[in-house]
């Protein structure tokens, strides 16, 4: 009788144990997929804000047309890119485009006068920091999840119930790779 | 970066228990002076009870108490986009919960504080004065720093310690004016057949306890609360990647030299930098609430990477030794992370643009309207003015008032 109960014991400290790791795999996974929701509204909020953009600051800047066009061109590669790598590039690109329209404003004192294109800037300077900052936060995300599927014993557990290491979000645009990435 | 968490969690329910036994202590001294019959268990019972009775209080209502001390107002995004955009991606960030909600303070001191009970609960308020003088990324490393302390949890935990602390004060200067008025105590003694030597010796006994345990619970209250400081500052600079937006805002706050009107000693510890100019022999010492702001300057500064690991570093080369601030889970964690690049380097306004921005910003609070006139005269009108058309007081143009 003893040793059946010892047994029973083990087996169901095993199961408690096995559940504590899924659950923890499983938060773990919504974090990552609910960081990335997160990239995704302020992507979109930067999608939204650009038809005004382009709109306020076409009278004013004659000289930045080529810029204007790659903005207008890269929200629309943006918008149809379907998986993380090619969406990722292309908001490199426009991240970098819109970069550059915001260094060209300096020559335009008129502009910088517009209260209206002040609002805007802010509400853009703004975007970008939360791109930036939920990019920062997902790929965190991504790292606790990963190491806890690589790492012993929790990946057994993950082979078991097959969850699989997510991508990180790295930007493709030299001039955007300054912004910080984590790394190890 | 939970376990960073965690790791805070297990220090601070430490600090509990050690301030907990000294208010126990506390209580048994006296109540065994007082009543040697009832063994001291009567006043453990009776300092326990004063401290539960303050925890709830300030639990349910301490945000409210310390925001209505500071005259608070709570602010929509239309007074300062700026602000709320901030706030929101450092919210972002930092991956909390929720927003907190956003207060402005009528002070010219730049100054700021996070309060409230947890995440989804929390508060921050920014005096008038920190917003007219501070650029974004200056702002936006104050506003890291008050969220670092709700994402560490600080504002409760510093809430109910001050509340320990506080009621371990207050037991203990109630006994000891008692037996400063009663002479010894002697009213106290029930006359009993007691040797009077044993009851000296109880008495001086009770006496040391209550003169030293608020000595020994506000040295580890004071030195639990330099190292959230210097915590929080680690954490801000985590979520904003950018050491010198925090650094360059707490040298403008030292160097504003403007104590705040509405701080006092109990809101004090909540405030990012100490709202009054304390005496140069207490400000480095076991008694202050927040470390010496030019040596977390030199921190901030000597730091070579964003993250826990960096900063770790850099407290250890500007303060000598081996000693860390940090717990060894946190690090393991996320110890490293990049420097982002500065998105505003625009020197601050001069003290006369400060001082008029900051008057604006009180009337927009106060929801004055503004007119601008052609004529180039800005037209503020409170919001107790009665007509719906104003004249302008200098070209005499007439404008209708919106509301």
């Amino acid at each position: 009788m003893v040793p059946v109960l010892i047994i029973l014991g083990i087996i169901l400290i095993l199961v408690i144990w096995l559940i504590a790791i899924f659950n923890a795999l499983v938060r773990l996974r919504n974090q990552v997929k609910n960081a990335w929701s997160q990239i995704d509204v302020q992507l979109k909020r930067r999608h939204d804000l650009i038809p005004n953009l382009i709109e306020t600051v076409k009278g004013y800047m004659k000289h930045e047309r080529e810029t204007l066009e790659n903005i207008t061109a890269y929200r629309s590669q943006a918008m149809e890119a379907s998986s993380v790598g090619e969406k990722a590039r292309a908001e490199g690109l426009l991240g970098g485009a819109l970069g550059k329209l915001q260094i060209a404003v300096e020559a335009y004192p008129d502009l910088k006068a517009n209260q209206n294109f002040l609002s805007l800037q802010e509400e853009l300077t703004s975007t970008e920091n939360k791109i930036s900052f939920a990019r920062q936060n997902y790929n965190d995300q991504v790292l606790f999840y990963n190491n806890k599927i690589q790492m012993f014993p929790s990946n057994i557990v993950a082979g078991m119930f097959s969850f699989t290491q997510e991508e990180f979000f790295e930007l493709e645009d030299k001039a955007e790779k300054e912004v910080p990435k984590v790394s190890f | 970066m939970w376990e960073l968490i965690r790791a805070n969690k297990r220090r601070s329910l430490l600090l509990f228990v050690l301030m907990g036994i000294g208010l126990a202590l506390l209580g048994f001294a006296i109540g065994y002076f007082v009543n040697p019959a009832g063994m001291g268990l009567d006043g453990v019972i009776i300092a326990l009870l004063i401290w539960m009775i303050l925890s709830l209080i300030s639990y349910f209502n301490g945000s409210k108490i310390l925001l209505s001390a500071s005259h608070a107002k709570k602010v929509t995004p239309d007074v300062h986009p700026q602000l709320f955009n901030i706030v929101e991606e450092i919210k972002i960030a930092s991956g909390l919960p929720a927003m907190p909600e956003i207060y402005i303070i009528n002070e010219e001191a730049p100054n700021a504080f996070a309060a409230g009970r947890d995440p989804k609960h929390a508060v921050v308020a920014v005096t008038a004065g920190l917003l007219s003088r501070l650029n974004r990324d200056e702002l936006q490393g104050v506003i890291a720093h008050e969220m670092a302390h709700i994402y560490n949890r600080d504002i409760r935990f510093m809430t109910l310690a001050g509340v320990m602390l506080g009621s371990i004060v207050l037991i203990s200067e109630v006994f000891l004016r008692g037996m400063l008025y009663s002479g010894g105590g002697g009213r106290y003694r029930s006359g009993g057949s007691r040797d009077g030597q044993g009851q000296a010796i109880v008495m001086v006994l009770a006496l040391l306890v209550a003169i030293l345990v608020p000595v020994f619970a506000g040295m580890l209250y004071y030195s639990i609360s330099r190292k959230r400081e210097y915590l929080a500052d680690a954490t801000g600079v985590r979520f904003s990647r950018y050491p010198e937006g925090l650094a360059s805002a707490l040298e403008k706050i030292s160097g504003a030299h403007i104590e705040m009107k509405s701080a006092n000693k109990v809101t004090a510890p909540m405030y990012i930098a100490l709202p009054f100019q304390k005496k140069k022999r207490a400000a480095a010492g076991l008694y202050s609430t927040h470390p010496p702001i030019a040596e977390r300057i030199r921190i901030l500064r000597s730091m070579q990477g964003a993250g826990y690991m960096n900063y770790q570093e850099a407290y250890r080369t500007v303060k000598g030794g081996q000693a860390g601030i940090i717990p060894g889970s946190g690090l393991k964690e996320a110890g490293d992370a990049g420097i982002r690049k500065a998105f505003d380097d625009r020197p601050g306004a001069d003290e006369k643009t400060v001082k008029r921005n900051t008057g604006d910003l009180m009337m927009a609070v106060n929801s004055y309207t503004f007119i601008d006139c052609r004529c180039g005269l800005r037209i503020k009108v409170p919001p107790d003015y009665g007509r719906g058309n104003i004249d302008c007081p200098r070209c005499g143009a007439r404008h209708s008032i919106e509301k």
